[in-house]
């Protein structure tokens, strides 16, 4: 047990050298010491209730997604009837219950129909994204796969990820942090931000731009009511418009997404001088927006943002030029943030903000501070007590500690874990339990002496039997901690991630370290009795 | 250097004496925990309540307008806010339940944090805006599952854990003594009306953790004494393995609470409930290794035969060659 050849003392301490290596930057950051720069800096990051900034938990209706999907579906198979040669006629299209059914006017069609939509039905992998079922011979019936959802809704959750980056970094904050969670969320952090309600205004945007007609033969007394006519749908305008609180009934099917924009600029309008958003189309998009304006001269359409209208102008010639111009009422603010929204790419889906936590950059900085002082006097104390109780004993308990601080730092550091406010708690209930360690063995030793064992008996008998309930305790420790990593969120995680590193530091310190010290005197000064 | 000794040598209190009436109270105690649980409630905060909390300090002021802010956010339409001191004299947190089809809303609630916290602004010139957490009522029912799963997995888990590594009636006796550790934590927060958030199931799942360590050591005393002692009956066994490790334990209390100390006193008010949580743990904890984990296993007919068919043949060996055998 006392026994440390060389080699095992060597490498003990090129471990406990290398934690607390990794350990020097996080701790140099807090003086005015400059690391250099050549070096690697592992750093300790602060979580968010200490540097302060936003953490947003987002969070995607994948109903949508199956939604927009149908939709698409029922354009798609429109449109590929449409253009069959011969052309299919169908009628009885619905959407309801999740899948798309319609009637053959033929059914000796079927087969043809069949053949045609098949291409549709896998996606680009091997999956199969739905499923085409025929009832009474002439109704056909597509029904989304389970897998066709999930693999949609991951699509879009990718893209879903990569426009709030672009937003984000529209704001121009440093190092925000975006991270998937789960099938449907996306975590949103940025230290240090001024202006959280701006970053949540962007983000809660979904920026969907639509261009629809104007279905000029519904009765406005039945739009009033919500009633749209047959291939119709209502929409209400926005408040910002000026005709806010009023709705409009479009059609359906024929409009163009503003999926295909390549720019948006908050303008004003040269006549009404009225903040606007200018948009460019990119060739796919302009050529269909050139088409839409071009086979409807003189009608009405309108501009829809995130199923709210904007507004309805008359289209007076064709637009060709592949640019339009956006008004509704806007402010040179929110203008602003659409033209941001519209450049970084509309959002697939909906995000709602489902959990949001903000902390000022003060409280933080104070938060640090208290939390040190705290850390700083509890240490003092467990240190006195252990020095006042176990004499030469505590005062390896105590470099053991030391030691045992600037490891869990330096792993927190080389892991680049994040450090919290309750894990400043984590820092300080490890200190006092560290010991604990030391207090088992020191007190063992204290009654192998009073049974008449020798010194270094003892001191053998006391490691060894004490180690059984020090690994006992500490494992089930550990069992604790890692269920709380597992289930807690935010700052508490910081709190198990201290623990967990402390439990296996501590063990290391509080045991091996001090018994490889106490091993070295007893060695050399061979006492016959020691003060325990 | 005379040493300090908290605990004088050879100490042989009858702990287990008194086992049948400190149990009986124990008992009591678990239940009127439960009874204020039930009745009382917890203090839920947003966390698991769902709904909104504003953080501010009120720079320029002596003493925060408690009883004024509460008048007027009331007025605003939300609920009665609970608005309570948080920290120094001149700060405040100011917690808003929202309603159901409210918090549902994304934007209806951000347009409540926003409406609240624009008042305040425009009512008191020195309002400093610390931080806000606004949780929908999704999230908080997801966090009242994982922190209900997360307590009830810890504590068995470790109980397996040291059913495995002793018998099966120190599993129980280890498991009941948790119960008791996390009911009589709830009950105090309950009884208190503190605010009840993540933070304290982290504090429990210490707890958890460091009751447990005292219990471990006890047991393993106890297992170590039942192999030395073949003879001696259960009851005064316990007491004799209690007294042995009665210095370790008040030491190791006395550095868990030295350390805490300065926390709950002058550390940052967030912590408040965390460290009160565990400072808390700390007593029930040790109080329950010695009278729910030890007495227990005396009703459970615990023997010395026990560990019998669990010594090793290394520890035979050991025994051989120490010429104990």
């Amino acid at each position: 047990m006392l026994d440390f050849p060389t080699w095992k003392k060597a490498w003990l301490w090129l471990i406990t050298g290398l934690a607390c290596l990794a350990a020097l930057p996080s701790l140099l950051s807090m003086t005015n010491v400059s690391w250099p720069e050549a070096l690697p800096d592992p750093m300790v990051n602060l979580g968010l209730d200490l540097a302060g900034g936003s953490h947003i938990l987002l969070e995607a209706d994948s109903r949508q997604v199956a939604a927009q999907r149908l939709d698409n579906m029922e354009e798609n198979v429109r449109g590929l009837m449409r253009n069959a040669e011969p052309r299919i006629r169908i009628g009885d299209v619905s959407t309801r219950g999740g899948r798309l059914s319609f009637i053959l006017d033929d059914p000796t069609e079927i087969d043809r129909a069949r053949e045609i939509m098949l291409p549709s039905m896998s996606g680009t992998g091997l999956v199969r994204e739905w499923n085409l079922a025929v009832e009474d011979g002439n109704r056909v019936i597509l029904t989304p796969t389970q897998e066709g959802i999930d693999t949609a809704v991951a699509d879009a959750m990718e893209s879903a990820v990569e426009v709030v980056r672009k937003r984000i970094d529209e704001l121009g904050t440093r190092e925000p942090t975006i991270i998937r969670q789960g099938d449907t969320r996306i975590v949103v952090q940025v230290p240090g931000l001024q202006d959280p309600d701006a970053l949540k205004a962007l983000l809660g945007e979904t920026a969907q731009l639509e261009f629809k007609l104007v279905d000029q033969s519904a009765l406005p007394s039945d739009v009033a009511q919500g009633l749209a006519p047959p291939g119709s749908e209502i929409f209400p305008y926005a408040e910002t418009s000026d005709y806010a609180g009023s709705s409009l009934a479009v059609r359906r099917l024929g409009g163009i997404r503003g999926d295909n924009l390549t720019g948006a600029q908050q303008s004003f309008d040269p006549q009404t001088n009225e903040p606007v958003v200018n948009i460019q189309f990119d060739t796919d998009g302009g050529r269909r927006f050139a088409k839409l304006t071009t086979d409807n001269v003189g009608k009405p359409f309108a501009i829809i943002l995130d199923g709210k209208v904007l507004s309805a102008p008359n289209i007076n010639e064709p637009i060709r030029g592949g640019t339009a111009q956006i008004s509704g009422g806007f402010t040179v603010e929110n203008a602003n943030r659409l033209a941001i929204s519209l450049r970084s790419g509309a959002l697939p889906v909906d995000l709602a903000v489902i959990e949001e936590r903000t902390v000022g950059p003060d409280l933080g900085a104070d938060s640090i501070k208290k939390g040190l002082a705290a850390m700083a006097l509890g240490s003092l104390l467990v240190v006195l007590l252990m020095i006042v109780s176990y004499g030469r004993f505590g005062i390896y308990a105590t470099i053991a500690l030391v030691i045992n601080v600037l490891m869990i730092l330096g792993i927190m550091a080389g892991l680049g874990t994040t450090l919290t406010l309750p894990g400043i708690a984590g820092f300080v209930l490890t200190i006092g339990a560290a010991v604990d360690a030391n207090v088992l063995i020191n007190e063992r030793i204290r009654e192998e002496r009073k049974r008449g064992r020798r010194v270094v008996a003892a001191v053998e008998n006391g490691y060894k039997e004490a180690s059984r309930a020090i690994y006992d305790a500490n494992i089930t420790n550990f069992i604790a901690g890692v269920l709380l990593f597992l289930f807690g969120s935010g700052p508490v995680r910081g709190f198990a991630v201290v623990l967990v590193i402390g439990l296996f530091t501590s063990v290391f310190t509080a045991v091996t370290m001090t018994r490889m010290w106490v091993a070295g005197w007893l060695r050399k000064a061979r006492p016959n009795d020691i003060n325990l | 250097m005379k040493l300090l000794k908290l605990v004088p040598d050879d100490t042989n209190i009858k702990f287990l004496k008194w086992r049948v009436p400190f149990f009986a109270v124990s008992v009591l105690l678990i239940a009127a925990s439960w009874a204020l649980v039930l009745t009382k409630g917890l203090n839920y905060g947003v966390d698991f309540a769902g709904g909104l909390e504003v953080r501010a300090t009120f720079t320029q002021s002596e003493q925060a307008p408690v009883g004024e802010l509460r008048e007027k956010v009331a007025t605003l339409g939300y609920g009665d806010p609970v608005v309570q001191r948080f920290g120094e004299d001149n700060q405040v947190s100011i917690r808003v339940r929202l309603p159901d089809e409210v918090s549902a809303d994304k934007d209806a609630a951000q347009a409540a944090a926003n409406q609240i916290v624009d008042r305040l602004k425009t009512d008191y010139s020195d309002f400093r805006l610390d931080g806000n957490d606004n949780v929908s009522g999704k999230v908080s029912g997801e966090f009242r599952n994982d922190a209900v799963f997360a307590l009830v997995a810890a504590m068995l888990a470790v109980a397996l854990y040291i059913w495995i590594r002793f018998e099966w009636q120190f599993g129980v006796g280890g498991l009941f003594a948790l119960f008791h550790d996390v009911s009589l934590t709830l009950g105090m927060f309950a009884l208190f009306q503190m605010e009840f958030s993540l933070q304290i199931i982290a504090a429990i799942l210490a707890i958890i953790g460091y009751s447990l360590n005292d219990t471990i050591v006890v047991y393993d005393r106890i297992r170590e004494n039942l192999k030395k002692f073949r003879k001696m009956p259960l009851p005064e066994l316990l007491d004799l393995s209690v007294n042995e490790t009665l210095a370790r334990t008040v030491m190791t209390s006395l550095t868990l609470l030295v350390a805490l100390i300065p926390l709950l006193l002058f550390g940052p008010a967030s912590l408040f409930g965390l460290t009160a949580g565990i400072t808390l743990g700390i007593f029930v904890g040790t109080y329950s290794s010695i009278y729910m984990a030890a007495p227990l296993l005396v009703w459970m007919g615990v023997t010395s035969d026990s560990f019998v068919p669990t010594e090793s043949a290394a520890d035979r060996q050991e025994k051989v060659a120490r010429g104990e055998a």
